[in-house]
């Protein structure tokens, strides 16, 4: 009840809409067509000329919208929003070594970023060590290398870990580069209950998208799940997951993929605490999500109000949260890479400007805003900074971030918002038949729906039936102009020895029997099926490192070999 | 249509892989599906190969051409191990095409290496299939030859 349009006032409009859609709109098509007979969002929904109450059926306000702060928190997780606090700007950065991440983090910080957020080398990001064969090539290029506690110390050399907060983007390691985190907190003397951030932490997506996986399926969730399980006991400001729609999205799914697939992550997940036997109320709170903010403007911030109902609603009504506080649905946001064009770059300072000022509409928590230069390589201080120079103009220059929701109430908006989350129920409903998410990604489901949706769109680009700016319309030819893109320039292989000779510098000042026994119970509690979490911590103050703690656990649980889905 | 008929007396096979660490590996398989749909035999290794797995591959397999997708940056390393062992394996002759987060300046530096081909981001699905099969068709050409 409660409809926002009466009936009669609909009718109304149904009736003048079908008049002007037969006596105006053909006058117009005769003397110009449109540029389109198939307009439709990024992901594929159709748009229609024009939208007005009549979309809105039976749309009831309270019921769908409410207020900020409120059941189901459409509009806003927080009652004052940006009114009272911006989102926090957390630039993922890192790059070389310790060193060079620690100078660029403090320049980021001196610029005005208000959170930290670290992006981890590949061998990092895998749990191998840089004096291991498949390091070979590839320490501290696309993120900053820290395979011991020592090199997390100097990461954050002349940081207060008691005054910022850091993101983590790592999965399967998350246990160890968590444990390093703590462990130097601890010795900069920050109390458990004042060491805030996130670890990623979320390994279904790893399957479906991101593809950093060690571990198989089901003891990479066991995992994940340990760390929330200690973590809510022992970090109370820490978020022990992100639950990720970034990746899956970066891998060519649709809006709604990217929705109904995160969430359905988060399904499985609640279930897996929940058969721990955690109430549901003691870790719902600290579950944190991360999107994706793609360039179709309306469609991203209809997605993230999308996304706030249906969570609200999944974890009251399915789940029987009690505290508003479970209901909510907390995100970080990143500005599409996959949008940024190699041609003409300094075009996607504007592509990542569009997608931010979505992210913002759509009530993110925190933003990253990707640099003009990454279609190349990690971005230089430059580029950085003209990111984050981006929030800040959205911040205090728009005055978007001064009414709360400023999107609500447009048909469009509405409309879509609705679409989208209508779609995005079906998704679920079909990975709950399959027994959940983690049977659906051993089945391979959403890997295909994701590979078809990449090819889908790639096709779309190749036909022109989708326009990049510099890629299919408006081309240059320009090789010369991107050969003076001022790309960040640094010494890969100086850095790679350099942290060969730091590990191996551990390796041989430790003190081995503390060492060798803390592997011992580490893989002893694996084996034993306990949550490793204590283990790992113990193992890193023994001054294990990243890759002989990931080895061990390898040894207990098997490492992953993914079926070619194409 | 003017091959002669050895050269397409079966598909083109492509080896598609990727090499290091990184997993993107969105490009590597829209690319194997465009092969496939354009009638080459596609075997795509998957991620996380070495380049000693990838020239092995590409020896059983008998492969006409290897791609190569890498969004690491670790492209040079990579490129020059998998040049050298491809050598070692007497099997330099199957041209070797690279494509990803590949900054311009170093397109030269791969080509130096032995690449035949350099495909940046936003680069066509047809020129890619395009530039495979004529480097297809002429290895095939040069193995009948010899």
């Amino acid at each position: 009840m409660g409809e926002l349009y009466n009936k009669d006032e609909v009718e109304k409009i149904r009736k003048h809409i079908d008049k002007w859609e037969s006596d105006v709109v053909p006058q117009w098509l005769k003397r110009v067509p449109e540029r389109s007979n198939n307009f439709t969002t990024l992901s594929g929904i159709p748009i229609k000329r024009v939208y007005t109450p009549a979309d809105l059926n039976n749309f009831d306000y309270e019921e769908k919208l409410g207020l900020p702060g409120e059941y189901p928190f459409t509009r806003g997780i927080h009652a004052t929003m940006y009114r009272a606090r911006l989102w926090t700007m957390r630039m993922f950065s890192g790059y070389g070594g310790p060193e060079e991440t620690n100078r660029r983090l403090k320049f980021l910080i001196e610029h005005g970023e208000t959170g930290l957020s670290l992006a981890f080398d590949y061998p990092t990001l895998v749990g191998v060590d840089p004096d291991d064969p498949m390091a070979e090539g590839e320490v501290g290029i696309v993120g900053v290398s820290v395979p011991t506690v020592v090199d997390m110390e100097v990461v954050f050399n002349g940081i207060d870990m008691g005054s910022v907060t850091t993101n983590m983007t790592i999965n399967p390691p998350a246990p160890v580069l968590l444990s390093f985190y703590v462990a130097v907190a601890e010795k900069q003397g920050v109390p458990y209950n004042k060491i805030g951030g996130t670890t990623q932490n979320d390994p279904l997506k790893e399957f479906i998208a991101q593809k950093s996986y060690v571990f198989p399926p089901e003891p990479a969730v066991k995992v994940a799940m340990d760390l929330i399980e200690w973590s809510v006991k022992n970090l109370p400001l820490w978020n022990p997951i992100s639950i990720s729609g970034y990746h899956i999205r970066e891998a060519g799914a649709t809006a709604v993929q990217e929705l109904a697939f995160t969430l359905a992550d988060g399904i499985e997940y609640v279930r897996q605490l929940k058969a721990r036997g955690l109430d549901v109320d003691e870790f719902a709170p600290r579950l944190s999500f991360f999107f994706d903010a793609h360039i179709n403007f309306f469609e991203e911030t209809a997605k993230f109000r999308a996304a706030r109902r249906m969570w609200a609603k999944i974890m009251r009504d399915w789940f029987g949260a009690k505290k508003p506080r479970s209901w909510w649905l907390r995100f970080h946001t990143q500005t599409a890479g996959v949008s940024l064009t190699a041609q003409q770059p300094w075009n996607n300072i504007v592509r990542t400007a569009i997608e931010a000022l979505a992210a913002v509409l759509g009530g993110t928590q925190s933003l990253h805003t990707n640099s003009f230069d990454e279609p190349f390589r990690v971005p230089s201080e430059f580029a950085a900074k003209i990111a984050l120079r981006t929030q800040q103009i959205i911040a205090y220059e728009t005055g978007v971030a001064d009414t709360i929701d400023p999107l609500a109430g447009s048909y469009y908006v509405e409309w879509l918002t609705d679409q989208i989350e209508e779609e995005a129920w079906k998704y679920i409903d079909r990975i709950e038949r399959m027994g959940g998410m983690l049977e659906a990604v051993k089945k391979g489901f959403p890997q295909r729906e994701v590979a078809d949706a990449a090819y889908r769109f790639q096709k779309d680009v190749e036909d022109g039936r989708r326009f990049i700016v510099g890629v299919n319309i408006f081309v240059e030819n320009e090789v010369e102009d991107i050969r003076k893109v001022p790309l960040l320039e640094f010494d890969q292989k100086g850095i790679e020895e350099r942290q060969r000779k730091r590990i191996a510098q551990v390796r041989s000042s430790r003190d081995q029997q503390r060492w060798s026994r803390a592997l011992d119970e580490l893989r002893k509690a694996a084996e034993r099926g306990d949550n490793i979490m204590p283990y790992v911590l113990q193992a890193v103050k023994a001054y294990a490192t990243l890759g002989e703690i990931m080895n061990t656990l390898k040894e207990v649980y098997g490492t992953y070999v993914e079926p070619p889905i194409y | 249509m003017s091959s002669p008929q050895y050269i397409e007396e079966r598909p083109f096979k492509v080896i598609v892989a990727k090499i290091g660490l990184d997993g993107h590996d969105r490009g590597a398989k829209v690319i194997a599906r465009a092969l496939k749909d354009a009638g080459f035999e596609v075997v795509y290794t998957g991620i996380r190969q070495t380049p000693e797995q990838v020239a092995r591959a590409a020896v059983e397999e008998d492969a006409d051409v290897i791609g190569i997708s890498i969004l690491s940056g670790a492209h040079i390393h990579h490129i020059q191990r998998l040049m050298e062992k491809l050598k070692e394996m007497g099997a330099d002759d199957i041209p070797v095409v690279v494509g990803g987060t590949i900054p311009v300046i170093d397109v030269d530096k791969l080509k130096e290496l032995g690449v035949k081909d350099v495909f940046l981001p936003g680069e066509s699905l047809r020129r890619i299939t395009d530039v495979i099969r004529t480097l297809a068709e002429e290895r095939r050409r040069k193995v009948r030859l010899l």
